[in-house]
């Protein structure tokens, strides 16, 4: 082989394209288990979608009654009987890396499964499909209209499909909203121009998002935009069930007509092109496995129609592991389908799964709804008053996570004869621990100044200095108690600097 | 058009380039790519005509929008000003005593009081108003002039030593030693017998002659024990805080040549709220008296 110049060879790219224009798919209306599963995820994904905000939970009257809210706002997360704090944010962390997991889970079991069925890219491409279908006929009118010119009847068409997407994208996109503020409250303000220009803005923002990836862009986002496809060609394994053309059974592939003619046995394949037909990425799954299959398995229900009306035996397409086809295309028995979902790799994957779950449930009932932090000034470190006693100042928060005002007691632990006052009492009222109210599900700030009372005593310390390690002063805590019947308690360690420095 | 070269191992076609037998496929971009490409830089050019974009000598382009982010800022200024707007006239009608005796006013006084602190009077009395030499620290419940929230108040107001100022905290301490009232020798006496009573030494013989001489000239304001006398601004002597520093070579410095602090009369540069506002929030760094002036706050009374 003779090296070639490339400037001169280059000539070539002229002719070649290196853009791509999309190629519309029109899949063919399918009936079958799979196609009915996918109408079953469908309806729950969409039902959850734009019921969940309109669910009521009733919280009492001081927090919201929405059962799901993310109240930015406020910095809470509503979720049923569950409320998040922002410090609590590792449980919405955890619930992130179980969906990842889980994702793994999926994928390593039943490959491209959340692709095929529940991913909202393929739910809401699914839905606009059947607008097609219900405004312009099935896949050949479909094919027609496409080549037709734009007659009037061509633009009503499609006029009245785009308005149906857009209304679709319309309701998907203002639904999003309601996630984040109370839903008839902030529907009617959005009706009557009172809302947030946030609101109208992602509104805005999710109508075209919806309207383009749903109406048009469809598989281009699957195939081009998508990462999870990339990352999943790495989750799978020769184990996984993946959507499968049995080559060994279907080829040498030739209609039933030419079956007959043949000299040399065919294949089951009949080459009817069903398959390809109701690909919704139109892909043709019997060139093997492909980034653009979704395995949403409307192929295997379009084949195995096909091989019904021909007499022949259903799954010619079908899910099917890598081991198993180099089984059965020895004619040997495929390995039971729970057995090859439950091996190893996936219980490892349920069982790390389980394990978070399991511990972010425990931690959840086992949390605390009040606390207590402190923040010991350092500027300055202590105060010298005049009677030669010495003040240090701190800094608390009280947080009352519960949805109700709470009554707290905060008392001084250790710093025996020391006493304390806030910013808004007066130093001669100053006692060893203080009465609050904290309102519901609020964290409450607090300048508080504790005195330590050394009297007389003090003046004798000042001259020796070196006893004051005996008295123990310098570590002490806040102790935060409720007092009410559920009761709860949290305290925080803090130190108390005399002009001798403090106990270490 | 030459018929594309196809790979035989992929079914792609080629580009047509070859390096030593090496080819690239052509796996075209999706020409929704490509104008999304194209959108990106029509977007470019919009946002350079409307928004600030090109760096000129001094300044950038100022866009059609008009946007600038110093107007962003005021804007917020702006909105947070209107949003405390309504506060601010509640704390201008009340006094500084109503507002003390209004949890509510109170509070936002205290917060109003540590922002402006933090402005106007830390470059002296420090982050946490812990003063140093020569400048008070706030914290403590030693004052010179009072410590309730009136009186602190009117200290702010018309500040210390302020000439044209008819309110204006003034004491002046003689200069005894430059002046020539005592000698040295006498000086130290006093400093021996202020460093007794407060407690810092024992009593000696310097001391003793000491007294007597204080006795002659200093109860008038510092009181007969050293109490001081907040109507002439005259620190108390017998405690365990110290203006100036309470050692030998400080307190003979301040008994040779008196020393004068100044503070500026903030009422004729701040606007009345924010004089309030400071006002409160001093008396609430733990030192505040009740008004009218009670007895300094003596925890050891208070505990329980």
């Amino acid at each position: 082989m003779t090296a070639h110049d490339p400037k001169l060879s280059a000539d070539h790219s002229n002719e070649i394209g290196l853009y791509e224009k999309r190629k519309s798919v029109f899949p063919k209306a399918i009936d079958g288990p799979f196609r009915r599963f996918k109408w079953l995820v469908m309806a729950v994904c969409l039902a959850i979608y734009w019921g969940t905000p309109w669910i009521r939970w009733d919280r009492g009257p001081y927090a919201p009654d929405q059962a799901v809210l993310i109240d930015l706002a406020h910095r809470r997360f509503f979720m049923f009987d569950i409320e998040i704090w922002p410090h609590e944010f590792y449980f919405v962390a955890g619930l992130l890396i179980m969906a990842g997991i889980g994702l793994f889970l999926v994928t390593s079991a039943v490959g491209r499964a959340w692709c095929g069925y529940a991913c909202p890219q393929t739910v809401w491409t699914d839905l606009f499909q059947h607008v097609d279908r219900l405004i312009d006929g099935d896949r050949n009118a479909q094919l027609r209209l496409q080549k037709a010119p734009w007659t009037a009847a061509k633009i009503g068409k499609r006029a009245l499909k785009w308005g149906i997407y857009l209304a679709i994208s319309f309701a998907t996109g203002g639904a999003w909203i309601f996630y984040f503020a109370d839903a008839p409250t902030l529907q009617y303000e959005f009706w009557t121009g009172t809302a947030a220009p946030v609101a109208y803005a992602t509104t805005f923002v999710l109508t075209m998002t919806t309207f383009i990836f749903g109406g048009f862009m469809r598989e281009q986002v699957c195939i081009y935009m998508c990462p999870w496809p990339r990352i999943q060609t790495a989750m799978l394994d020769e184990k996984s069930l993946i959507v499968t053309y049995k080559d060994w059974r279907g080829e040498p592939r030739g209609s039933v007509k030419s079956a007959v003619k043949a000299a040399t046995p065919l294949g089951d394949c009949i080459d009817c092109m069903q398959c390809v037909a109701v690909c919704p990425t139109g892909i043709d799954i019997r060139e093997g496995p492909q980034i653009g299959c979704i395995t949403c398995a409307l192929c295997i229900d379009a084949c195995d129609k096909a091989m019904a009306d021909v007499g022949r035996p259903r799954g010619l397409i079908d899910y099917c592991t890598l081991v198993d086809a180099e089984k059965e295309k020895k004619g040997e028995e495929p390995t039971p389908v729970l057995k090859t979902m439950f091996r190893p790799r996936t219980l490892i994957y349920l069982g790390v799964w389980s394990a978070i779950g399991a511990a972010m449930l425990f931690a959840l009932g086992q949390r605390a709804r009040l606390d207590i932090s402190v923040a010991k000034d350092r500027n300055p470190e202590f105060v010298m008053l005049s009677d030669g006693t010495v003040r240090n100042a701190y800094t608390i928060k009280l947080r009352n996570m519960e949805e109700r005002p709470r009554t707290f007691r905060v008392a001084l632990e250790g710093l025996a004869g020391a006493a304390m006052f806030t910013d808004e009492m007066d130093a001669t009222s100053a006692r060893r621990d203080l009465t609050l109210r904290v309102p519901a599900d609020t964290t409450q700030r607090l300048r508080i100044y504790v005195v330590d009372q050394r009297g007389e005593e003090g003046e004798h310390h000042r001259e020796h200095g070196e006893h004051h390690r005996e008295r123990g002063h310098g570590e002490f805590a806040f102790v935060l108690t409720a007092p009410d019947d559920e009761g709860g308690m949290d305290r925080s360690e803090t130190t108390f600097t005399t002009p001798e420095g403090h106990d270490e | 058009m030459s018929k594309p070269k196809i790979d035989d191992a992929t079914g792609v076609e080629t580009v047509g380039h070859e390096w030593d037998g090496i080819e690239e496929l052509n796996n075209p971009l999706p020409r929704w790519w490509l104008w999304t490409f194209y959108a990106t830089i029509v977007f470019a050019i919009a946002y350079c005509v409307v928004y600030p974009a090109w760096p000129l000598l001094d300044r950038a382009t100022a866009g059609t929008f008009g946007w600038t982010s110093r107007g962003d800022l005021d804007h917020e200024m702006k909105a947070e000003a209107s949003r405390r707007a309504g506060l601010l006239a509640e704390l201008d009608k009340r006094t500084v005593e109503q507002i003390a005796a209004d949890p509510r006013l109170r509070r936002a006084a205290i917060d109003g009081g540590r922002a402006a602190f933090k402005v106007n009077c830390i470059q002296c009395h420090g982050n946490g108003a812990a003063g140093s030499a020569g400048y008070p620290n706030l914290n403590d419940d030693d004052w010179l002039w009072g410590g309730d929230v009136a009186t602190i108040h009117q200290t702010l107001l018309h500040g210390v030593r302020q000439p044209g100022d008819d309110a204006t905290r003034m004491s002046q301490m003689p200069a005894f030693g430059r002046d020539g009232i005592l000698t040295p020798a006498q000086v130290q006496d006093v400093v021996s017998h202020v460093r007794v009573i407060s407690g810092q030494e024992k009593p000696s013989g310097s001391s003793q002659r000491g007294a007597e001489i204080f006795a002659a000239n200093c109860v008038a304001c510092h009181g007969a024990a050293g109490e001081g006398g907040r109507a002439f601004g005259a620190p108390k002597l017998n405690d365990a805080i110290w203006l100036y520093g309470g050692d030998r070579k400080a307190l003979t410095q301040t008994v040779t040549n008196a020393r004068y602090g100044v503070m500026p009369a903030w009422g004729s540069r701040l606007d009345p709220v924010t004089v309030k506002m400071l006002a409160t929030y001093v008396h609430s760094l733990g030192g505040g008296e009740e008004a009218p002036a009670s007895a300094a706050p003596d925890p050891a009374t208070a505990a329980n």
